[in-house]
């Protein structure tokens, strides 16, 4: 049956992964990578805010939305970008798409279950990053009050959005020859600047605001904040929206990207065997 | 005998295919000018948003710029090994008759020239759109200073790629381990100091905190307070790196590569 089918392709596309990501690096060092490194990351901006606002105290609201977007960003820099690097690593580095390609799997779904390890990796680090904050940087969110339905709801949407996403850009880079990176930082600084991820869309010109109402991440990570901590809602700009009606729009993003990734995809596909892409090394 | 001539045209061979390659592909130089600007972008309105003078807008695209150069010693020189010995170039190096150093410095060469117009551009390009007003204190010790983080910068970068010389696919995550945390650390988006005297001293082994800090002393005039230490002093350090991280590069070089020799790694791929 082609369930079954698709899911052990995502349950052994995801375990190659996993394998990919850890098992072939010093456990120490993936430590390091996994959980260091977003921490940093996350630290550049609180010491910005710290140097300019002194405390967290002196907006708890601004610096609540600035480090929940921040946290939640890296399932987008890490999953999205990951399953976009699949086509790049898979032909030029490891010269193996040709034999996923002739594999009797569906490769869209392959690439799915290589960004779940991403998922599952990048997981672990949000999670770090949130309890850093909460516990020694006092970010104010409190456990007790996070809407966790609306917050399990819009990860599962979310993750899902990212995913398509992710398989459309990987339709693109199946016809780009080195410009994997350059299309991985170019979707990157666009999600990041206009998707409210650190501020307010309210400091963006009015064309930068009509943009971010366009990208479905904008209404991801509002969701996000109003379950973890709803005060965010009287900064971020979107307060003329209701959680339902953002639940819908992120709903009929998705539907769109999904559409838009599968055709995509198709026609990269479709495309790349006709010019002969799939085995091409470009000396990455 | 050291063969000069020898060692010249192997430093130009190995630049000149990184600056006509940074020609070759028009898309490229967009990706090189127009993309850094949006991160850096995103860190300016967070400013904004944060009520911060206009000075702290330029320490960002200031930083933003000189990122550039970060990423281009992590992936580009101490990584470059790595890739090398994976399309089986490597050997090829290793077997011709000129100095390793040669190579390494034609790689920095050619590195800085490109990553120069993917700075320059984010900071003109930054300044411009940002409205940024600068004074420049002293252009001729702003020269030093960016010149000498570069001769440091790039002499770390060809210590680590003789270290990463022998590394396999680990190489990737050991390159991502020292972005961000040294974007941190090093104050790419805000002065060092704020991190406290022994953080920032020990920042400063990375020739670019020291660079930043005084290139933005001395940029944005009557910021001087936020200065870690005095520019002066911040050259002689970058003097002294500068001299110890290609000695340390040639040292390396030379262990590695013969460690490599012996345990038969240098021609190992996919591990």
């Amino acid at each position: 049956m082609a369930v079954n089918e698709h899911l052990r392709t995502i349950r052994w596309a995801a375990w190659l992964g996993w394998q990919m990501e850890s098992n072939w690096t010093n456990p120490f060092l993936f430590i390091i990578y996994s959980i260091i490194k977003p921490i940093t990351a996350t630290l550049i901006l609180v010491f910005m805010y710290l140097i300019i606002l002194k405390s967290v105290n002196a907006d708890p609201v601004l610096f609540s939305y600035m480090f929940i977007g921040n946290a939640f960003y890296m399932y987008v820099a890490q999953v999205l970008f990951g399953i976009t690097w699949v086509v790049h690593e898979d032909r030029e580095h490891y010269q193996t798409l040709k034999q996923i390609y002739i594999a009797p799997i569906n490769f869209s779904v392959y690439l799915v279950g290589r960004g779940i390890s991403k998922i599952i990796i990048t997981t672990a680090a949000v999670i770090v990053t949130l309890a850093f904050g909460i516990l020694v940087l006092g970010l104010p969110v409190n456990l007790w009050r996070i809407d966790w339905l609306a917050l399990v709801v819009a990860m599962i949407l979310g993750l899902f959005c990212i995913c398509t996403i992710g398989i459309a850009l990987a339709g693109i880079s199946l016809l780009t020859a080195r410009h994997g990176a350059g299309i991985n930082e170019g979707v990157a600084g666009v999600f990041y600047l206009f998707c409210g991820v650190i501020f307010p869309i309210t400091f963006l010109p009015p064309w930068g605001q009509t943009v971010a109402l366009f990208i479905p991440i904008t209404y991801w990570l509002e969701l996000l904040r109003r379950a973890m901590m709803p005060e965010t809602v009287s900064i971020s700009g979107l307060g003329g929206y209701s959680t339902q009606e953002m639940a819908v729009l992120l709903l009929v993003s998705i539907l769109l990207f999904l559409f838009l990734s599968l055709i995509i995809l198709r026609y990269a596909d479709f495309l790349a065997r006709k010019k002969g892409k799939l085995d091409m090394t470009t000396a990455y | 005998m050291i063969d000069w001539r020898l060692n010249l045209r192997a430093v130009i061979g190995r630049a000149y295919p990184r600056i006509i390659g940074s020609f070759r592909e028009p898309s490229w130089l967009f990706f090189d000018i127009f993309l850094p600007l949006l991160g850096i972008a995103a860190f300016a309105f967070y400013y904004q948003a944060l009520g911060a003078p206009p000075v702290f807008i330029g320490f960002v695209i200031l930083g933003g710029a000189m990122t550039a150069y970060w990423l281009n010693v992590l992936w580009s020189m101490a990584a470059q090994f790595y890739w090398e010995k994976e399309v089986g170039n490597l050997q090829l190096y290793l077997m011709a008759p000129m100095s390793r150093m040669s190579v390494l410095a034609g790689m920095a060469l050619g590195g800085i020239f490109f990553t120069s117009v993917r700075a320059l551009s984010t900071l003109t390009l930054g300044i411009l759109i940002f409205g940024i007003e600068i004074k420049i204190v002293s252009p001729g010790s702003l020269l030093i200073v960016f010149f000498l983080t570069l001769f440091a910068l790039y002499g770390m970068g060809m210590m680590f790629s003789s270290l990463y010389l022998l590394y396999g696919r680990g190489i990737w995550h050991l390159s991502s381990v020292f972005q961000e945390p040294i974007y941190f650390v090093s104050g790419f988006y805000f002065p060092v100091k704020a991190l406290g005297f022994w953080t920032a001293l020990l920042a400063s082994i990375v020739p670019i905190t020291l660079g930043l800090d005084a290139m933005r002393q001395l940029i944005f005039a009557g910021q001087e307070t936020m200065g870690f230490l005095p520019v002066n002093l911040e050259i002689i350090i970058l003097v002294f790196l500068t001299v110890a991280f290609i000695y340390g590069a040639r040292v390396a070089l030379n262990f590695m590569e013969n460690l490599g020799k012996k345990e038969g790694r240098l021609t190992l791929r996919w591990q």
